[in-house]
């Protein structure tokens, strides 16, 4: 912690960052981001394994971009947001700076984003067993039933966008659901719409998705929103061979190969 | 009760399969006239959101068709296309809808006849399936909803 604390604070003094994004103590023994301009101020920094909302979230902000450059304290999960925003050429070695964590809590610095590419090689993306198991579940099930299940599960979403706001990858700054002309999505909180912004979700995550969790945990009606971008990564991984974010591979929805699947083309 | 009519949207490519279709009607061979055919420069623009719309709207089946890979008019854009209902067919089918309402195709200018044939064969699994209710129960609550405003 106080490593933390001493590296924010010489980055902040020698002017190499303009801003530190990082975590400090919320309410009801919770942690909520903190946005450090003052060396002074450093001292709030905290890091436990309470700290799982994703920061690269605000790297992409223009308000946060606003302040400067910003250093960000990056668990493992926020890393690999990052590499998946500088494939999309959102962030480089310029924007940011980056104050690793391992997951044994360690301070770990990183001088190029290549240097994350490399050191996440060795903590491979492993899907949670629990929704890998539901998701065979509902493989197996009859459609009926997973179209009821569904519906029950969709129907409490009111489309308060929070599952957007909180994804790091959700960065676009004109998006589809405030379309109107024509209205995309229905704006009321029902069925439909909420169907369609699911699907659309999701679609928009294929091959970007870095499974942080995110999308869930801010999801106020706890819907497990995390099975259908966990879905589609088990199926970019058995038709196309991803396995996680990386800087060169490109993404699956933007490369193509002549031998794709073609069985169910009539 | 008459016996039900369903309600098919294609939606195809200008540079294959519309011209395929175009053939169809030349050479004067007869199909079902359920379907409503929507052109698009290429099945690289077919979003799929504009898929969840058709059955939104009312529709009982859905037929996405364009040119055969390496014959797309702008080199690449069935490849794509094709890798998308990869992932979207998928997902939907996990979501529960009925994948069997929607038909993909490869339909060159050429395939008049072939045309022909994936429009009756896709009427005739869309009459054995039924209207596609379960669907048009969630779309309908927005037509509830319009009339009150």
């Amino acid at each position: 912690m106080d490593e933390l604390r001493t590296r924010a604070r010489e980055l902040l003094e020698s002017g190499k960052v303009q801003l530190v994004i990082g975590y400090e103590q919320g309410s009801g023994g919770k942690t909520r981001p903190a946005f450090v301009e003052n060396p002074e101020k450093t001292d709030s920094l905290i890091f436990d394994s309470r700290c799982i909302q994703n920061l690269a979230v605000y790297v992409t902000k223009s308000e946060v971009r606003k302040k400067g450059r910003p250093a960000i304290v990056a668990s493992v999960p926020v890393l690999r947001s990052l590499i998946q925003l500088a494939s999309e050429n959102q962030i480089n070695d310029d924007t940011l700076v980056i104050i690793g964590i391992t997951p044994g809590l360690e301070l770990i610095e990183f001088k190029t984003l290549k240097e994350v590419g490399s050191f996440l090689e060795q903590y491979s993306l492993e899907l949670d067993a629990r929704d890998k198991e539901m998701i065979c579940k509902l493989d197996g099930m009859e459609p009926a039933l997973r179209w009821k299940l569904w519906m029950e599960t969709l129907e409490p979403c009111f489309k308060c966008y929070a599952c957007r706001a909180a994804c790091p990858l959700c960065y676009c700054t004109r998006c589809t659901v405030e379309c109107n002309q024509p209205q995309w999505l229905p704006v009321a909180s029902h069925l439909l719409g909420n169907l369609e912004w699911h699907i659309m979700r999701a679609m928009h995550m294929a091959g970007r998705c870095t499974d942080c969790g995110s999308c869930a945990n801010a999801c106020p009606v706890g819907i497990p929103l995390t099975l259908l971008t966990r879905k589609i990564m088990l199926d970019a991984n058995l038709n196309f061979g991803q396995t996680g974010p990386s800087l060169t591979s490109g993404n699956i929805m933007s490369v193509f190969r002549p031998e794709d699947r073609d069985n169910f083309i009539k | 009760m008459a016996e039900f009519e369903p309600k098919i949207v294609a939606f195809v490519c200008n540079w294959c399969t519309y011209a395929g279709a175009d053939l169809t009607g030349t050479s004067r061979i007869k199909y079902a006239s359920n379907v409503r055919i929507i052109r698009f420069p290429c099945t690289g623009r077919i979003d799929y959101m504009l898929l969840l719309k058709a059955f939104g709207e009312g529709a009982d089946g859905i037929i996405v068709s364009g040119c055969h890979p390496n014959d797309c008019h702008y080199t690449s854009g069935n490849f794509h296309a094709r890798r998308r209902w990869i992932v979207f067919r998928s997902l939907i089918d996990f979501l529960g809808i009925d994948i069997r309402r929607i038909t993909f195709s490869w339909v060159s200018a050429a395939e008049g006849a072939k045309w022909a044939g994936l429009v009756n064969s896709t009427v005739s699994v869309i009459r054995d399936l039924g209207p596609y209710d379960d669907y048009k129960k969630i779309a309908n609550f927005i037509e509830k909803e319009v009339s009150h405003g």
